[in-house]
């Protein structure tokens, strides 16, 4: 049985890259690096597809005939909730709203920090999650150093967050009687 | 004779306007540590009807936070609610009026009755130069003024964009002068773990927002005077 034969099958593992509303070629070309391809080909991934947003940088398509990883790209999507649900691994931006929208999904996930951003606050969070072992935290250059290194089973499922306790101090401080 | 008369007339005159000047700044400045003061304390009284709400949304995360924010917010206490959003910012205006249509919807009311919305202009653009930003911060202050005119909410739910610092300073301003006490409420962003963003500092340090929220503890350890209360998302 040929490897398209057995991608067909469904044991696709797709590993979904995004960088939201943004613009990240350094990320974009470095998960196209020909080692970043193999590395991830080697961990059992089939397919990888790049969501680009308003990068320059375009990735070169793959059909992954060869056994190699198939490659494919689009700029936007109105919802990458179904992207990321069907993704077997995803490496985004440092983006808050990918980051947790990901971590809802309970969806391993490599986030990529961009250090050519202005005033970088985005990288706290990533460093945070990844200090409390909810994500693995990389920059585009030792991003193949990272996915060659990581070892998904040791990351911890992110509780999601309660917006109760604003809610309870709010309505004590007006006088409204508490539930 | 006639100019030692007029020297000290107008010299009388002259005191007596610096006195004046001085007797209202003292006022003003009394007024504002009031205010300050009263602000970081809960309302005296128990709320006997709904609070008009100002709601101010920003791009992105920001939007999805604060809808986060109001899906466990009581509607019946925090009505009518109005909307602002940056006039360059189409999605989130959007957002608040979906949940908004539901809301009423669910409720059975009619969609006209659910939520306001307006857009304001931005102080600042993401990368807008600081020299520029002078003069939109200006239009933006003008732009706020009217919509708070109009407005006048007894609540103010901000979490982060710059649109809030005008609508807030405003508000401030308002309960200065006596026109209308809004309790400012401001959630930080949970990309924010270190640092407090700009909005933030300013509405911390200026004591504008009577209650300041963070999602990290680090942050209630360097601004003792903000409340941690974890992850909202």
């Amino acid at each position: 049985m040929g490897d398209r034969e057995e991608k067909e099958e469904g044991r696709r593992r797709v590993v979904f890259v995004t960088v939201g509303t943004t613009r990240f070629d350094a990320l974009v070309s470095a998960v196209d690096s020909e080692n970043v391809r193999k590395v991830l080909a080697a961990k059992g991934y089939t397919h990888l597809l790049i969501q680009l947003g308003r990068g320059s940088y375009l990735p070169s398509k793959s059909d992954g005939d060869d056994g190699s990883l198939a490659v494919d790209y689009f700029t936007f999507s109105s919802s990458i909730a179904d992207y990321l649900r069907s993704a077997s691994l995803v490496i985004s931006h440092a983006g808050s709203g990918s980051i947790f929208e990901t971590l809802r999904l309970c969806k391993p996930l490599v986030v990529v920090v961009n250090e050519d951003l202005m005033d970088n606050h985005q990288s706290e969070l990533a460093e945070e999650l990844a200090e409390r072992k909810h994500l693995y935290c990389a920059r585009p250059q030792n991003l193949y150093q990272t996915l060659a290194d990581m070892d998904l089973n040791t990351l911890l499922p992110y509780t999601p967050g309660d917006a109760t306790p604003v809610a309870k101090h709010i309505n004590r401080f007006l006088g409204f009687p508490d539930d | 004779m006639d100019k030692g008369n007029g020297c000290s007339f107008s010299a009388v005159t002259s005191t007596a306007i610096i006195s004046s000047v001085i007797f209202v700044i003292t006022l003003i400045l009394v007024r504002v540590l009031f205010v300050i003061y009263c602000s970081s304390r809960p309302m005296s009284r128990r709320a006997q009807k709904p609070v008009s709400t100002l709601i101010i949304l920003g791009s992105g995360g920001h939007t999805a936070e604060m809808l986060d924010l109001l899906a466990v917010l009581q509607k019946d206490r925090f009505y009518p609610r109005f909307y602002i959003a940056a006039a360059t910012d189409n999605m989130s205006l959007q957002k608040a009026e979906l949940l908004e249509n539901s809301l009423a919807a669910e409720k059975g009311t009619p969609i006209t009755n659910a939520g306001k919305f307006m857009k304001i202009y931005r102080s600042r653009e993401v990368g807008q130069s600081y020299i520029t930003s002078i003069w939109t911060t200006l239009v933006a202050m003008v732009h706020a003024l009217w919509l708070m005119i109009k407005i006048r909410p007894e609540v103010i739910l901000c979490n982060g964009p710059g649109t809030c610092i005008p609508i807030c300073a405003i508000a401030f301003v308002f309960k200065v002068l006596g026109i209308r006490w809004s309790s400012i409420f401001y959630v930080e962003s949970i990309a924010r773990v270190r640092r407090l963003s700009l909005s933030g500092l300013l509405l911390y340090k200026l004591r504008i927002a009577d209650q300041l929220f963070v999602q990290w503890p680090r942050l209630q350890q360097q601004y003792p005077r903000a409340i941690y209360v974890g992850r909202l998302m």
